[in-house]
């Protein structure tokens, strides 16, 4: 089975999927034999994010998700007042972590329709290629809505950095590839079992506690200018590396899992 | 004496929880040795 | 094991009795928190028991994976020897001793670590595939349930002492999230229920076990109200007390190992159920369709 074959029939849309094959990975593969795993990972992900610039479906989703519940939060306190500098952080982090799960239960459930994750399955390459896509597509999603959200935030709250405000840069890089590398790990875990789309949360909210912790931590040191955020900043990287290197080994296992 | 009313109360739930859990692996246990019996049957 | 059974239980039921008589009459009233003090006695064995079963539960769920193929079955029991003699060891390094906590003795460390090996052969000589993931299962949910023991004595005990029900530091949080990512764990179970649910199961096991490192240190910055350990902590227990405490412990862990036996034995009878319906659906439909169709809403509702 030639490996281009799972691109052209992903997402089902195999009119629009003419051209949204990558046409020089289906001469590699057919000259040369394998492609090679960064080659087979930017395909993937060219093709999702293809996809998902022609819906902006979990885009659109969760941008007005995000905006609901900074609408909503806004109404259980007052946002304006000085302490609202300190419970921002935790809000704006529940905003975008509820807000990704729209963009984490869609990453597989996509490609079950016409059967393209069995391809995927019987297809000689290497899932972790597969997996880093799909955990950078997300991660691309997720970035794209919190670069829309913060000015809003921002606007909404009042907010302004007592602290050093550029290290909220590695923060939120550091933080959403938490929340997206566990995300689609579990998304995949959940796939198989009974009302999938409840069991994401159900699985991945209680393994990002840490997670959570430390970015919300983060942002609140640095948002009142309180201290160093280094220590959350390490435990976030850690966080990463751990739980990337655990999800990289383990896909396979749970891919040919059905 | 306020405070033996705590330690009582700890204690109950204790053994609540315990027997709780106790008592529903009787019931499935119960449950499962009856089908198996039934299957015997057929 | 079916003969030893109820002589087990009734010896466990003994020991709880003498226990509860030895924590309620024998062990002496604490000075400055009074008799509740002896939520203590069930407190503390129950969460030593919780997670030595979480414990459990991670190194079944690691070999249950391991073993899918022999060569990651051969590195995984390589791995955990090797942690369990560099963690026998490293304790009494003096570089090493001087950077442990104090009234973190070496030889706890150490004991602990040759726990890990220890229990990761012995899980290994006496269970193999599907019975380790019936003994990862029963460990989360037994473990689930003295956790939720540990969970509803902590508060009780912290109104009269504390004055609150509840206060987010590190132990409280850390048993807290362990009971939420075991309780998830069991969720999974219950939600899939293809073939491959070991398998996921186990996965999700490890991810678990990851996290609660993780967990711990990310609390870890949160000044603490627990009271500092009191095993290889201050050391200024009573010895009677102590006593009193490893009676109980040795209690409820006769306990936990008598209902994981007997869900370890009712796990197994449930796959034999399942195991055998399937078989007599796949026979019934090979018969006349009117059969068949007789047999149908009795598998149905078996499930």
């Amino acid at each position: 089975m030639s490996i281009a074959r799972p691109v052209v029939r992903t997402g089902g849309l195999v009119a629009e999927n003419k051209e949204a094959m990558n046409p020089s990975l289906s001469q590699t593969a057919r000259k040369e034999g394998a492609p090679s795993f960064w080659s087979l990972t930017w395909s993937t992900l060219a093709k999702d994010i293809r996809l998902e610039w022609r819906s902006k479906d979990a885009l659109n989703a969760m941008i007005f998700f995000s905006l609901l519940v900074v609408v909503i939060f806004s109404f259980s306190f007052d946002p304006n007042a000085e302490e609202s500098r300190a419970i921002a952080g935790g809000l704006i982090w529940v905003a975008f972590l509820f807000a990704s799960i729209v963009a984490l239960n869609q990453t597989w459930a996509r490609e079950l329709r016409n059967q393209v994750l069995d391809a995927y399955r019987v297809s000689p390459a290497p899932p972790t290629s597969l997996f880093l896509a799909k955990a950078l597509g997300n991660f691309i999603l997720v970035t794209v809505l919190e670069a829309v959200m913060a000015p809003l935030f921002i606007a909404f709250y009042n907010l302004r950095a007592l602290g050093p405000a550029w290290q909220l840069i590695p923060v939120a890089v550091l933080a959403t590839w938490a929340l997206v590398v566990n995300g689609t790990f579990f998304a995949a875990m959940s796939l198989r079992t009974r009302s999938r789309e409840i069991m994401l949360p159900l699985l991945l909210f209680p393994i990002s506690i840490p997670a959570v912790q430390s970015m919300v931590e983060a942002t609140r040191i640095i948002l009142m200018g309180d201290g160093s955020a280094r220590f959350d900043i390490v435990l976030l990287l850690t966080y990463d590396v751990v739980f990337t290197t655990a999800s990289l080994g383990l896909f396979e296992t749970v891919l040919h899992a059905e | 004496m306020n405070s033996v009313k705590f330690l009582i109360a700890a204690y109950v739930a204790t053994w609540l929880i315990h027997g709780t859990y106790i008592g529903s692996l009787a019931r499935h246990y119960a449950k499962f040795k009856q089908q198996m019996k039934e299957m015997g049957k057929k | 094991m079916k003969r030893l059974f109820p002589i087990f239980s009734i010896l466990t039921a003994g020991l709880l009795v003498f226990a509860f008589y030895q924590a309620i009459w024998v062990a002496p009233t604490e000075r400055t928190m009074g008799e509740v003090q002896r939520i203590f006695y069930y407190h503390v064995p129950s969460a030593w028991t919780a997670f030595l079963l979480f414990f459990i539960n991670f190194l079944a769920s690691l070999q249950f994976l391991a073993n899918a193929k022999p060569s990651t079955q051969r590195a995984a029991r390589w791995t955990v020897i090797a942690i369990g003699v560099l963690g026998a060891i490293a304790p009494y390094v003096p570089a090493v001793q001087s950077q442990l906590p104090a009234g973190l003795y070496p030889s706890s460390v150490a004991t602990t670590a040759l726990l890990i090996p220890a229990i990761y052969l012995l899980i290994g000589k006496f269970f193999s595939d599907q019975a380790l993931d019936m003994l990862a299962l029963t460990a989360a949910e037994v473990g689930v349930i003295f956790c939720s023991v540990v969970l509803v004595t902590g508060p009780i005990w912290a109104r009269p002492v504390w004055g609150i029900w509840w206060t987010w530091d590190l132990r409280l949080t850390t048993t807290l999230v362990l009971w939420l990512i075991y309780v998830s764990y069991l969720v999974l179970r219950r939600f899939s229920d293809s073939a491959q649910t070991p398998k996921l199961a186990a996965v999700l096991a490890v991810f678990g076990a990851l996290d609660i490192p993780l967990v711990y240190f990310s609390i870890w910055f949160f000044r603490t109200q627990h009271p500092q350990p009191v095993i290889g902590g201050g050391g200024s227990i009573d010895p009677r007390m102590m006593r009193v405490l490893l009676i109980n412990w040795l209690a409820f862990s006769c306990l936990a190992a008598l209902v994981c036996s007997a869900r370890f034995r009712l796990e197994k009878l449930k796959r034999q159920v399942e195991e055998a319906q399937a078989l007599e659906s796949l026979l019934g439909s090979g018969e006349s369709a009117t059969q068949s169709k007789a047999q149908l809403p009795l598998s149905r509702g078996q499930q």
